[in-house]
């Protein structure tokens, strides 16, 4: 008697959905082909590949190409260079939008708040060509407005992109300059969700607008920020390539090096698909790592998880 | 009487308050400011004549307005060619992309969907492990779509990220009485998906439309991969042929200095704005949009 009444009732919810399943189909598909197809690659990683005996006939290496990837100086000067510049850009980058979101927040001219808002999250849009072709041009030595300012005041020109330290510093205050304006959204996004009365309450107490910050505004992202925060270390092992190859020249090779840039030069450029794959694999893996652990630290300390 | 109410409403200023305002608009100028002034500069550069910019006494304002350069590029046939292509491949690009984030977001906005947790593993866990590079570019090797368009549409048009986004906004925006009575009435899935919840939704397909859009758009790193054909660069590709590899002045000499007379700073910048001005054009209308469909992203999903 159950059981009857158990399939009639699995009959009943296929027939009522089965057009769900059929629409989750089509991105199952593409996810299946496109995200979970090239996973079978990464074999490579274990294997001493050569492309002309393809993936199946390369012999067997166990982790001997990530051996090699841990002997390599380029390996450890990419590792390096990712780690600081990410620490830097959270360091440097981290505090901004909170600081304007906040600044955004006293502005009472809605007309001005909507106008400085559009132009902050420009950078956003722009591409890092498009950014790296502006900035050259801005920067360059002979032929940017900065350094031709520069030389009219008397000033000696600097060479913001062809040495390694005022590169470095360049690399990091552009990134900043991108990220920012976009990334007030998620702090203007917690602001208003503060109560009024709050802000009324305190107003009435006498409260001066510093105090109204210290003691409502910032508690109450307080979530927010800690989310945040834990979201971009768990991303400390990212590194995107566009930024650091339209940005790099080889003047500064040694600081540009990043992850993403040993990748290609080793993988698609010298052909040494193991060695590119296995230190691929170990990026990801880091990464994911790094997210699990944050997840849990959020969980742990009392905020939303990331997962 | 009307006045002497809102003084009353107001807080009670005083010069630290008056100067503390001041300081928060002097910052937000000077800040705003930083994200427009280079744009502004490379666009008065690229409308400018060749004479004054190397004479390096162009800044914020065009000197001796003209748009050869402009014409130049304009009158490129493969620049042309590539804007057009870019085009095309962004449009497809989006509308694939829309097409299965909305196939897969609203299946699982149903909570008694069977299945669910898992399905959704499937697709987030894209979002925080991927095989990398090399895998990648066997994949489309071995799909044989390498060197063609669809080697930089098919493969990223799933975006778990804007999946996440989408889904945030059906399970807050659409109450679910609504579609439960419009299922009681006999509709299908697909016409409460096609006749209540997307129209419901049109902010965040606005919104997702843009970030799928500025993303195939501003993105060069898999055209770079996969496409060796000169016919299919898309433009941003094109232009970091052209601009990319900054201060490296040797390689754009080389690239420009035979094919092109006057000034390359001049002819660069035209580029640079050539590929900035279709986004800078269409983004401002589509903000109010975004930043709604951002907070919702906040929303963990």
């Amino acid at each position: 008697m159950k059981s009857v009444n158990t399939t009639s009732s699995f009959r009943r919810y296929i027939k009522r959905d089965w057009q769900l399943y059929a629409m989750l189909l089509l991105p199952l598909i593409a996810v299946f082909i496109f995200k979970y197809g090239s996973f079978p690659g990464i074999v490579i990683a274990f294997k001493d590949y050569k492309i002309l005996k393809g993936i199946s006939g390369s012999d067997w290496a166990g982790f001997d190409v990530f051996l090699r990837a841990f002997r390599d100086k380029d390996f450890w000067l990419a590792l390096k260079n990712t780690l600081v510049f990410n620490g830097l850009d959270l360091i440097v980058g981290f505090p901004m939008p909170i600081i304007l979101a906040i600044l955004l927040n006293e502005v009472r001219n809605k007309h001005f708040k909507k106008v400085s808002q559009t132009v902050l999250y420009l950078p956003h849009f722009l591409s890092w060509v498009i950014i790296a072709g502006v900035f050259t041009q801005l920067l360059s030595p002979e032929t940017g407005m900065i350094n031709i300012l520069l030389s009219k005041l008397g000033f000696d020109a600097i060479p913001f992109l062809n040495k390694n330290l005022p590169w470095a510093v360049t690399y990091i205050l552009v990134g900043v300059w991108q990220t920012m304006g976009w990334g007030t959204i998620i702090y203007l996004t917690a602001i208003t969700g503060i109560s009024d009365d709050m802000y009324e309450a305190a107003t009435v107490d006498g409260a001066g607008r510093w105090q109204k910050i210290k003691y409502i505004t910032l508690p109450s992202i307080k979530g927010t920020v800690i989310m945040m925060l834990i979201m971009n270390l768990g991303r400390i092992m990212a590194s995107s390539f566009e930024r650091c190859n339209a940005f790099g020249n080889p003047l500064v090779k040694d600081v540009q090096y990043q992850l993403s840039i040993f990748i290609y030069n080793k993988g698609l450029q010298s052909l040494d698909y193991s060695l590119a794959t296995a230190v691929g694999v170990f990026q990801s893996l880091v990464g994911l790592l790094l997210v699990l652990a944050a997840d849990r630290f959020a969980k742990s300390i009392g905020e939303e998880g990331i997962i | 009487m009307k006045t002497q109410i809102q003084t009353a409403d107001m807080p009670p200023r005083n010069i630290g308050d008056k100067v503390a305002n001041a300081l928060i608009y002097i910052i937000l100028i000077l800040v705003s400011l930083t994200c427009i002034l280079p744009i502004l500069h490379v666009l008065a550069k690229s409308l400018s004549a060749d004479r004054f910019v190397m004479e390096k006494s162009v800044y914020i304002l065009p000197k001796g307005l003209t748009f050869a350069a402009f014409e130049r590029v304009i009158g490129d046939p493969s620049m042309v060619r590539s804007l057009v292509y870019t085009i095309i491949v962004t449009v497809l690009f989006t509308l694939i992309g829309m097409i299965l984030i909305t196939c897969a977001a609203y299946p699982l906005t149903k909570k008694r969907l069977k299945g669910r947790g898992v399905i959704s593993f499937i697709f987030l866990f894209t979002m925080y492990f991927s095989a990398g590079v090399i895998p990648e570019y066997m994949l489309i090797n071995n799909l044989n779509i390498i060197n063609t368009p669809w080697a930089i549409i098919l493969p990223l048009t799933f975006s778990a990220y804007n999946m996440i986004i989408m889904k945030s906004f059906i399970q807050t925006n659409i109450p679910d009485s609504l579609e439960e009575s419009a299922f009681l009435d006999g509709a299908s899935h697909f016409t409460i998906l096609t006749k209540i919840v997307l129209p419901l939704s049109k902010p965040i397909i606005a919104t997702l439309c843009l970030f799928f859009a500025v993303g195939r758009w501003n993105a060069y790193q898999d055209s770079l991969y996969y496409i060796t054909n000169a016919k299919f660069y898309v433009l941003q590709h094109k232009l970091f042929l052209l601009v990319g590899n900054a201060s490296d002045a040797a390689s754009i000499a080389a690239s420009e200095g035979s094919a092109v007379m006057g000034s390359p700073e001049v002819l660069k910048a035209a580029c640079i704005m050539f590929a900035t001005i279709p986004i800078v054009c269409i983004y401002p209308f589509v903000q109010k949009y975004f930043v709604k469909g951002t907070m919702v992203g906040a929303v963990k999903g």
